[in-house]
């Protein structure tokens, strides 16, 4: 047997495969990455250059405010008298620009500044998905607990089965749920449908969560060794005990981990949204009415022909991935384990 | 210490237990009398059934999904499995220490031993110090934790990590302490300090070990049970062969495959 490689048989095959094999890896990780470095590279770069105080401080402004004085006639069209019923016929869209007294007027329209933020949109997002969370949380963590405490018997199978295939339902599917079930349910009090509100889509969004949430919290709990159990039952410990005391501690990270990727999808869905809070563009922190969130100012102000709105959505898109970024982070420095190993 | 002197031995009688899992007989009817304040070791090949009978003993058979067990364990001659016997009390009588070392990495040290009292009910700080104490200090383990009582169990080594689950176990102060294999996953050292403190344990307890090692049962056991596999009618079955005083057992079996296990030629 000798060492040279020379005289081993298919050696220089070998290699020449091994190389291939490795480059075409190397290829489809990068194909992988690509565009998720172009996406956030995007909107950091854009929606990172809309921000500024006023952005997280202040609401929705348009581009152009239209006041008294514009409609009744210092216009260029002549004296012509003020006519209610068509307000408009003296306006002079060249000159609308700017809100603020002592604003340039008659600049165009399509360049003017961007102005306002999405406060009111942080507050709607914030309510709406936390509130989403809050339901969806006990109630995902505890049917995980019951898929992986209790496997294998028939309603296990079926909860199991059913919300793989809820967490692969198309979202708009789950917001015309929402919407019939909610939305358009009729107030037994009024006679009137409910109508859009931020409950309706808290419950929408926990259609999402609840899958992610229960399958995750299945799959880490069955990573907790059987020993660990096997232990805590040996001490005297009930399975009620065993699992809440020993077995979720153990595998809290990833139920966190768990938590926050179905906050991640609840925070940025949209469609669902569109069906059940509607959007709005004051502030509004009661979840009974339409409420305003941050996929939905990114949604409608991306198809805007206003320049000046079309940066509104690109800030409320990176302040979305930031928010989610942040919750993400915060929860895990409250979750951490506290205790050295060292 | 208070709490050595609380606990004693006891005496446990298996009576034709016969271990299934599922309609699948794991060991032939097992009849043996276990001596207080005694170390007891079962030994035998691989899928004798040396385990099963061990964790009939405090009832974490049944854990297992579909297996179950016919006739009786007498613990100071009470039936455990009588059916008005609560399983969690027989396991807070009859303690257990596993193969692998539990130290939960989310609590400390501390907690690790304290979590069997917690769950009996035991919540008063100076009472849980007192006991947490006395049962490291039983199992050998205090001088090597007490300055780092708040770090996370699984800061010890292996060996220290199987101290502490004696220690736990000791805490909530059974009668009985069943180890299945508790050395096959640590190193000879570690062992050996395993080793005297069951001896040191002897005092207070009834000890039954499963051991892969026949050396540790000739040096630490007084009385051993000899387990093998009997194929005769087809499925492997356990198969209790010989119980006797360990002397004996090393020196003039009186079964013949016995003799043949001890000197190397079976298993």
């Amino acid at each position: 047997m000798s060492l040279k490689s020379s005289q081993m048989p298919n050696y220089q095959r070998r290699k020449v495969t091994d190389a291939i094999m490795r480059g075409l890896v190397l290829f489809a990780t990068a194909c992988a990455i690509v565009p998720l470095v172009l996406i956030v590279g995007y909107v950091v770069v854009v929606g990172g250059s809309a921000l500024n105080w006023e952005f997280f401080t202040d609401v929705y402004q348009p581009p152009m405010t239209v006041t008294t004085m514009d409609m009744i006639g210092a216009a260029p069209t002549g004296d012509a008298p003020f006519d209610p019923n068509d307000p408009f016929a003296n306006l002079d869209p060249e000159a609308l620009i700017g809100a603020e007294a002592g604003d340039e007027k008659g600049a165009n329209i399509l360049e003017a500044p961007a102005r306002g933020g999405v406060f009111h949109a942080i507050v709607g997002t914030l309510l709406v998905t936390s509130l989403a969370v809050l339901i969806a949380m006990p109630i995902g963590i505890l049917a995980g607990v019951f898929l992986s405490e209790f496997p294998d018997n028939s309603v296990a199978i079926v909860v199991r089965f059913a919300c793989d295939v809820l967490s692969g339902a198309p979202s708009i599917i789950v917001g015309v749920t929402a919407y019939i079930l909610v939305v358009n349910a009729t107030n037994p009090n009024t006679g009137q449908p409910y109508g859009f509100s931020g409950i309706a889509g808290a419950i929408a969004l926990t259609f999402l969560m609840v899958p992610t949430i229960t399958r995750t919290t299945e799959e880490v709990l069955k990573l907790v060794p059987e020993a660990t159990r096997e232990a805590a039952l040996a001490m005297g410990a009930t399975t009620w005990y065993s699992t809440f005391t020993v077995v979720i501690p153990t595998a809290l990270s990833g139920i966190v981990t768990g938590v926050m990727l179905a906050f991640a999808r609840g925070a940025g869905e949209t469609a669902p949204l569109i069906l059940t809070v509607l959007g709005s563009n004051v502030l509004v922190t009661g979840l009974l009415q339409p409420i305003a969130a941050l996929p939905l100012v990114t949604y409608r102000y991306t198809e805007s022909p206003f320049p000046s709105e079309n940066t509104l959505a690109w800030g409320s898109a990176f302040v979305l991935m930031m928010l989610v970024l942040l919750v993400n982070i915060l929860v895990r420095i409250a979750t951490r384990n506290r205790l050295r190993t060292h | 210490m208070t709490i050595t002197s609380l606990s004693t031995g006891a005496t446990v009688e298996i009576r034709n237990l016969k271990p299934y899992y599922g309609k699948r007989l794991a060991v032939r009817s097992v009849n043996m009398t276990i001596a207080p304040n005694k170390i007891t070791a079962i030994i035998g090949p691989s899928g004798c059934g040396k385990s099963t009978v061990l964790r009939c003993i405090n009832r974490m058979h049944e854990t297992i999904l579909g297996a179950r067990v016919e006739g009786q364990v007498l613990l100071n001659g009470e039936n455990i499995y009588a059916s008005d016997v609560d399983p969690m009390l027989v396991r807070r009588k009859i303690g257990m220490v596993f193969q692998q070392p539990i130290a939960l990495r989310t609590r400390s040290i501390f907690e690790n031993v304290a979590i069997g009292l917690r769950l009996a009910g035991i919540n008063n700080k100076r009472v849980l110090e007192e006991r947490v104490e006395a049962s490291l200090r039983a199992a050998v383990l205090w001088d090597e934790v007490k300055d780092k009582l708040n770090q996370a169990g699984t800061a010890l080594s292996g060996g220290q990590q199987q101290r502490l689950s004696i220690a736990r176990t000791i805490a909530v102060e059974p009668e009985v302490i069943l180890f299945d294999e508790p050395c096959s996953a640590l190193d000879p050292i570690s062992m050996l300090k395993i080793e005297e403190l069951l001896l040191d344990l002897r005092k207070q307890y009834t000890i039954v070990i499963v051991t892969h090692n026949m050396q540790q049962a000739a040096r630490i056991s007084d009385n051993t049970a000899v387990f093998m596999v009997d194929t005769d009618d087809g499925a492997p079955t356990g198969v209790l062969v010989e119980y006797n005083p360990t002397a004996k057992i090393f020196a003039q079996p009186d079964d013949p495959r016995t003799e043949d296990y001890i000197s190397g030629q079976v298993g």
